[in-house]
């Protein structure tokens, strides 16, 4: 089943078209990673699953993305309220530097005046780092700032954050590219642990990561949507020249 | 096989004497700018810690001829004037600092507020005592402390929000992202995650604005007057360390001259305390997530 679904997508900086007409369907919980080189247009697509993209100046959006059947582009429809439904991890980790660990994991919440009380805060903070796998590695030092952290720690530590308000997806702009190879690992079993309660994007230009992680790939060129289909499909017997071309590694 | 020479002992001798020689310059020029400084401060010492007791702190200033009294009026009409004009300008130019700083914003409309911001940096101090006297003077009937606040809240508000503007434009983009994408509502963003994170840097531009406006005197010549007595009504004109030392300094008595160079040293004195604080605040980096 498709939790979000990408009809005739395109995305504009000014006049530059990122995206052009994108047609695509995200099924539920599994992964979906998009890969493509630098500059395709891929993290642009994820920032427009969470009306992330029209933050930037001068960008917009044309087209429907549809969240369990409702266009999050429709008239009245509040950003800030789609935000919450999907979340989003980015490339560089970046915990709020004024923030302890515990504040950080429950800022999402906080910030927006639902938190009841201490017991539900602690309930939440310890829930969101045990679903991030950073539980026990910090359960002891929670008031510590969130800057004292690792870089892999840091990016699992957004991850919390990002769970922390129950979305129902978790987009995943490169979440990898800044951390070595221990800390990705860590990632990418979370990822895998996370896909039987969530719905999750991620992208990378890293194929070996697509490979081991995502369900489906979609592979994007110079804004368009080159192909989608089964990972196993798209990388041991892709439709399209373009596609073959870029995961031997011919380009990109 | 060739050997390259990559030095001579020619060329060595020369490169040395190039290096002295810049190095020469640039100490000198270190040293020319250091020297009027300690010359001022050593001078201001000598002249002003003679005429510093208690009672320059604690009495008011007594008529001509008569020997004693001090300036605690102006000590505490300083620290009014000061502390009002803070009231005023703070909230003022951090929220013009915020505006400045959120992307996405109509280039046209934050260029415009910015040139007007470095103009009104640019105004000569005197034209903004005129100002406030045709704003708050002339329609109040009188000088008041209100008005010495006002003209100084002039100058100190376009230094705040330029300040405050750098210090929000240091804050990572992704912290405003991360933020915007957990769903927090973009005012919220602005002042909880990017503002806070500035804190310390806005501050020590809101504490460099007031050591800066501190020293003023032309905009209070005819806004907050100046006064003989203690008053703290905002309504009353209200004695300044500046307007007090001016006046003092070019009258032709010898105990007011003695008094001036103490004010002098007090007032410098207290503006040195704050670009301490400064010094400290900024001393400890702003964490940046690596």
């Amino acid at each position: 089943m498709a939790k979000m679904r990408l009809v005739r997508l395109s995305a504009y900086f000014g006049r530059t078209q990122a995206l052009k007409e994108i047609n695509l369907d995200i099924p539920e919980f599994n992964v979906t990673a998009v890969i493509g080189p630098s500059g395709c247009g891929k993290s642009t697509l994820v920032r427009c699953l969470n009306r992330m993209h029209e933050t930037v100046k001068d960008a917009r959006v044309e087209g429907e993305v549809l969240l369990d059947g409702e266009n999050i582009y429709a008239p009245g429809v509040d950003p800030v309220q789609i935000r919450w439904r999907v979340g989003m991890v980015f490339q560089k980790p970046a915990p709020f530097p004024t923030m302890s660990i515990e504040d950080n994991v429950a800022a999402g919440l906080k910030l927006n005046g639902l938190v009841r009380n201490r017991a539900e805060r602690a309930e939440i903070v310890e829930r969101s780092l045990r679903r991030a796998a950073l539980w026990d590695e910090v359960k002891d030092e929670l008031g510590k700032p969130g800057t004292s952290l690792s870089g892999g720690q840091q990016q699992r530590l957004c991850i919390a954050r990002a769970l922390a308000v129950e979305p129902e997806v978790l987009l995943m702009d490169e979440p990898c590219s800044a951390l070595d190879p221990i800390s990705t690992a860590h990632i990418e079993e979370l990822v895998l642990e996370l896909k039987s309660q969530y719905t999750i994007v991620i992208v990378t230009h890293n194929m070996q990561q697509a490979a081991r992680v995502s369900d489906f790939t979609a592979f994007v060129l110079g804004g368009v949507l080159i192909e989608f289909g089964d990972t196993k499909q798209i990388f041991t017997n892709p439709e399209q020249q373009e596609t073959e071309d870029y995961i031997t590694g011919r380009f990109g | 096989m060739r050997t390259i020479a990559f030095q001579t002992d020619r060329h060595r001798t020369w490169r040395k004497f190039k290096n002295a020689t810049m190095m020469g310059a640039t100490v000198a020029a270190t040293l020319a700018t250091l020297v009027p400084l300690f010359l001022v401060l050593s001078y201001l010492v000598k002249q002003g810690l003679f005429g510093i007791n208690w009672a320059f702190f604690t009495r008011l200033p007594r008529p001509v001829g008569e020997m004693g009294g001090g300036m605690g009026n102006a000590v505490l009409g300083t620290i009014e004037l000061v502390g009002l004009a803070s009231i005023l300008a703070v909230p003022l130019g951090i929220g013009t600092g915020i505006y400045l700083s959120e992307p996405g914003h109509n280039g046209t409309a934050t260029n415009v507020v910015r040139f007007a911001a470095d103009v009104l940096m640019g105004v000569p101090s005197i034209v903004v005592g005129i100002f406030a006297y045709g704003v708050v003077v002339r329609p109040m009937g009188g000088f008041s402390a209100l008005a010495g606040a006002f003209a100084l809240a002039t100058m100190m508000t376009p230094l705040v929000a330029r300040t405050a503007e750098e210090a929000l434009r240091l804050v990572p983009a992704e912290l405003r992202e991360s933020a915007l994408a957990l769903g927090i509502p973009r005012w919220r963003t602005s002042v909880s995650v990017v503002a806070r994170t500035a804190a310390r840097g806005i501050a020590t531009g809101v504490l460099l604005a007031l050591a800066r406006i501190a020293g003023e005197t032309a905009p209070l010549l005819f806004t907050a007057f100046g006064n003989q007595y203690w008053s703290t009504s905002l309504k009353q004109p209200i004695a300044a360390l500046t307007v007090q030392v001016y006046t003092y300094a070019i009258s032709p008595f010898e105990d007011w001259h003695r008094q001036a160079w103490a004010g002098a040293l007090v007032l410098t004195a207290m503006v040195l305390l704050v670009e301490a604080l400064v010094r400290l605040l900024s001393g400890r980096r702003l964490r940046v997530p690596r």
